[in-house]
C-alpha cells in the first residue's frame, strides 16, 4: 500500500529525514518509535502533505501513485488520514459540517453521490459511541474549547467516520490518561481491517499494550535503524534507545 | 483647496433654495453652507482623515437626481425589500422619498414615523430643536453639506414608554440616474423615556452606477430608552458613501449598533456616542469587507462622560486584492466617569499581499477607577487551520472561504434579527470562492 524509499526531507533548509525506507501493506499496523527530534512527526506530516516539508530525494509511493506530488486534499480523498498530534481549534467552523463537507468531498472524488442528511446523522451517531465522545461537542466549532483528551477522541471519531485506507496517528497517545488511552485504542482497533493500514507514531510503548502492532520500527536521526515485532517495543521501554543506536552504528 | 467643488455646491444650494419652501430649517441650511465655505472638505492633513483621501469625491461635480421615485417600478427593487421581516419600510430612491413604495403599518398612539419632508411640515419645532444640538465644532465639510441640503430622510419619534415591535427599515436605493448625483439623507431618531425600537438603515446600489451618498443620522435617547440600530452599506462598487451616526444617551439608555459595510468604492462610516449619564451603554459590532480597489474607513468614538457607563466594541475587517481598510476607534473616559467599562477590539484579515489596513485603537482616560481594554490585530489565514481542513479532504479554495466566513461570522452571528443575519450571511458567502459549497455552513 505504502512504499517509502530513501526519503530525504528538509524543513527550512534543515535535513530531518535522511534516507528513510518503509513498506506498509494493507491490513498491517506499524508502530514508529524513536527519541525526540528523530523525525517521527516529520514523517507523519510529510505523508499528509503539509507545506514547508520539502522532499529533496527519494520516493513515496501510495497505491502505485506518486504521493509527493499530490495536494493534501487529494491525498485525503485517496484515503490518507492524519490524526494530528496537536489538533488545531477552528472557531466558527462547525465540527459536524466540516465532517460532512469532508465526507462529501471524498464521495465526489470517488464519483459517489453525497450522503443525505439522515444517512449522515445515523453514521455520526453510530461512530460517536465508538470513541465515547460527548455528543454536544459535535455541534461546536472544531476542537474549540475541547480538553486535550476530547481533541484526540475527536480525531479518532473523524477517522472512524471517514474510514481511510491509510491512517497515520501522530502521537495520539501523548497526554492521555489511561481511560482515554483505552478508549482511543478501542476506536483504533475497531478500524483494523484487512484493507486498511495504520501507522502509529508514538513516543511511548504504553499504547502498544492496547493496539498490538505487526511491526515496530525505530527511527533515529532521520532513518529507520531497526525493525522488529511487538517485543522490540518492550525492549525499548526497558533499555531505552541507546543500545539500538550503538548496534546500528556497529553494523 | 477644493474651491471648484464648493462653488458647485453653493450654486446648487442657491438653486435649491427656490424649490424648498422657507421652512424653519432655512437658517440651519444657510449657516451650514457658510460653514462649508469656511472649512472646506476634510483633507489627509487632519488627524481624523489621515488615511482617507476624499479627493475622488471632491474632485467630482455631482448633480442632483432627476429620477422621480414614484415612477420607478417596484419590480426594480422588490428583492431588496425585507419581505421576510414584518417591518415598516420607508423607501427612498436616489435619496428622494417615495410614499408610493413605502409600507407603514399601524403604530401605537403618539408614535411618529414619517419622511422628513412631511415631518418638517407637521413637526417643525421638534426637528429644529434637535438639529440645533448639532454644533458647528462637530461639523466637518460633509456633515455641513448634508445639513445645507436637508430635505429627505426619516423622522422617528417615540413618546415615553412606546415600544415598537416591528423594526423600521429605511431603504435607501440609489442608481438609475443618467448622471452622477449626490444625495444627502438625514435621519432623526428621538426616543423618549423607556421607549424601544429597532431601526435598519440600508444603503443599496441598484446598478453599477456612479453616485455619492452623504448621510447623517442623529439619535437622541432619553432615560432608559433602547435602540437596536443596523447600518447595512451595500452601495454600488462605483459609488461613494460618507455616513455618520451620532447618538446622545441619557441615563440607563442602551444601544446595540451593527454596522456592516460591503459595497462602495470609497466609504467612510462614523459613529459617535455620548454616554451622558450613569448606566448608559453601547455595543458596537462592525464588519467591513473590501476587495478590488475599495477603500473602507470606519471611525468610532465613545465619550464616557459619567460613572458606570459602558461600551463594548468588536470590529472586523476582511480585505482582499488591493483593498484598503481603516479602523479608528476612540474611547474617551472623562474625569467624572469612574467605573467605566470599555472593551474594544479590532481584528483584520488580509487575504492578499496587496491589501492593506491601518488600525488605530485609541484610549484616552482621565478617570482613575476604570476597566478598559483594547486591542487590534492584523493577520492572514491561519496556515495550521488551512492544513487541517485540507487534510480532511476539503480543497484549498473551499477551506480558505470557510475560514474567511468563520472570521466574518464572528460579527454577523451577533445579529439577533434572524432575517437580517441570514441575508448578510448569504451576501458575505456570496463574495467568497466556492460559495455554494459553504452555504450549508451558515445554516
Amino acid at each position: 500500500m505504502l512504499e517509502i524509499k530513501n526519503l530525504h526531507v528538509t524543513i527550512d533548509g534543515k535535513m530531518i529525514l535522511k534516507g528513510l525506507d518503509l513498506k506498509v501493506n494493507a491490513g498491517e499496523v506499524h508502530a514508529i518509535m524513536g527519541p525526540n527530534g528523530s523525525g517521527k512527526s516529520t514523517l507523519a506530516n510529510v505523508l499528509a502533505g503539509r507545506d514547508g516539508y520539502v522532499v529533496t530525494d527519494g520516493t513515496i509511493t501510495y497505491q502505485g501513485k506518486n504521493l509527493v506530488e499530490m495536494a493534501p486534499e487529494v491525498r485525503a480523498c485517496e484515503g490518507i488520514f492524519l490524526a494530528f498530534q496537536y489538533p488545531v481549534e477552528i472557531p466558527g467552523v462547525n465540527n459536524i459540517y466540516m465532517l460532512k463537507a469532508a465526507m462529501n468531498a471524498i464521495r465526489a472524488y470517488r464519483g459517489e453521490p453525497p450522503l443525505d442528511a439522515v444517512e449522515f446523522l445515523n453514521l455520526i451517531k453510530e461512530k460517536v459511541k465508538l470513541v465515547n465522545l460527548k455528543e454536544e461537542l459535535l455541534n461546536r466549532s472544531v476542537n474549540e474549547g475541547f480538553s486535550g483528551g476530547e481533541k484526540k477522541r475527536n480525531e479518532i471519531f473523524q477517522m472512524a467516520v471517514l474510514e481511510p485506507k491509510l491512517a497515520i496517528l501522530d502521537e495520539t497517545d501523548s497526554g492521555l490518561d489511561i481511560d482515554a488511552l483505552k478508549t482511543v485504542a478501542e476506536g483504533v482497533n475497531s478500524l483494523r481491517h484487512h484493507d486498511r493500514a495504520i501507522i502509529i507514531v508514538t513516543h511511548y510503548q504504553r499504547l502498544l499494550n492496547y493496539i498490538v502492532p505487526d511491526q515496530v520500527h525505530v527511527l533515529s536521526d532521520g532513518k529507520i535503524i531497526k525493525s522488529g515485532h511487538r517485543e522490540l517495543a518492550l525492549q525499548l521501554e526497558e533499555k531505552g534507545y541507546e543500545w539500538v543506536k550503538q548496534e546500528a552504528a556497529a553494523a | 483647496m477644493n474651491s471648484t467643488v464648493i462653488k458647485h455646491y453653493v450654486d446648487q444650494f442657491q438653486h435649491l433654495q427656490k424649490e424648498l419652501i422657507s421652512d424653519q430649517l432655512q437658517a440651519h441650511r444657510q449657516s451650514a453652507i457658510e460653514l462649508l465655505q469656511e472649512t472646506g472638505f476634510p483633507t489627509m492633513r487632519q488627524e481624523n482623515w489621515k488615511y482617507t483621501d476624499v479627493r475622488p469625491i471632491t474632485g467630482k461635480l455631482f448633480n442632483t437626481t432627476t429620477v422621480d421615485p414614484e415612477k420607478i417600478s417596484t419590480e426594480t427593487f422588490d428583492n431588496l425589500r425585507l419581505h421576510e421581516l414584518d417591518c415598516h419600510e420607508l423607501v427612498f430612491i436616489n435619496g428622494r422619498y417615495s410614499a408610493g413604495h413605502s409600507i407603514l403599518k399601524a403604530l401605537p398612539e403618539g408614535v411618529v414615523i414619517k419622511d422628513l419632508a412631511s415631518a418638517l411640515k407637521d413637526h417643525p419645532q421638534l426637528i429644529a430643536e434637535h438639529l440645533s444640538g448639532f454644533s458647528a465644532a462637530e461639523h466637518n465639510g460633509f456633515s455641513a453639506l448634508n445639513t445645507a441640503f436637508i430635505r429627505d430622510g426619516a423622522l422617528i419619534c417615540l413618546p415615553p414608554n412606546a415600544v415598537i415591535e416591528k423594526p423600521i427599515n429605511l431603504l435607501y436605493l440609489s442608481g438609475l440616474n443618467d448622471q452622477p448625483f449626490a444625495s444627502h439623507p438625514r435621519n432623526l431618531i428621538i426616543l423618549s423615556e423607556n421607549s424601544q425600537v429597532t431601526v435598519i438603515e440600508s444603503y443599496i446600489g441598484l446598478n453599477d452606477s456612479d453616485y455619492f451618498t452623504n448621510t447623517v443620522t442623529e439619535v437622541c435617547m432619553k432615560q432608559n430608552a433602547h435602540l437596536q440600530h443596523y447600518k447595512i452599506q451595500q452601495e454600488s462598487m462605483q459609488a461613494y458613501h460618507i455616513g455618520s451616526l451620532k447618538i446622545t444617551q441619557a441615563k440607563d439608555s442602551q444601544v446595540e449598533s451593527h454596522s456592516i459595510s460591503l459595497g462602495g468604492a470609497l466609504v467612510r462610516n462614523d459613529i459617535h456616542s455620548l454616554l451622558e449619564a450613569e448606566g448608559a451603554g453601547i455595543r458596537m459590532n462592525g464588519l467591513y469587507m473590501a476587495t478590488g480597489k475599495q477603500h473602507v474607513d470606519n471611525h468610532t468614538r465613545v465619550d464616557h462622560m459619567r460613572p458606570h457607563t459602558s461600551s463594548h466594541e468588536i470590529y472586523r475587517g476582511v480585505l482582499n486584492d488591493h483593498a484598503r481598510g481603516v479602523f479608528n476607534g476612540k474611547v474617551v473616559v472623562h474625569k467624572d466617569a469612574q467605573k467605566t467599562d470599555a472593551v474594544q477590539s479590532n481584528a483584520n484579515l488580509l487575504l492578499s499581499d496587496n491589501a492593506e489596513v491601518d488600525t488605530k485603537p485609541e484610549l484616552e482616560i482621565y478617570a482613575d477607577d476604570v476597566k478598559c481594554a483594547h486591542g487590534a490585530t492584523v493577520g492572514q489565514l491561519d496556515q495550521d487551520m488551512l492544513f487541517y481542513l485540507r487534510s480532511r479532504s476539503i480543497d484549498e479554495n473551499t477551506a480558505k472561504s470557510l475560514l474567511t466566513f468563520a472570521f466574518a461570522d464572528e460579527v454577523i452571528r451577533r445579529i439577533n434579527l434572524d432575517p437580517i443575519r441570514k441575508r448578510l450571511e448569504y451576501q458575505v458567502i456570496g463574495r467568497l470562492p466556492e460559495a455554494d459549497l459553504i452555504r450549508e455552513f451558515a445554516a
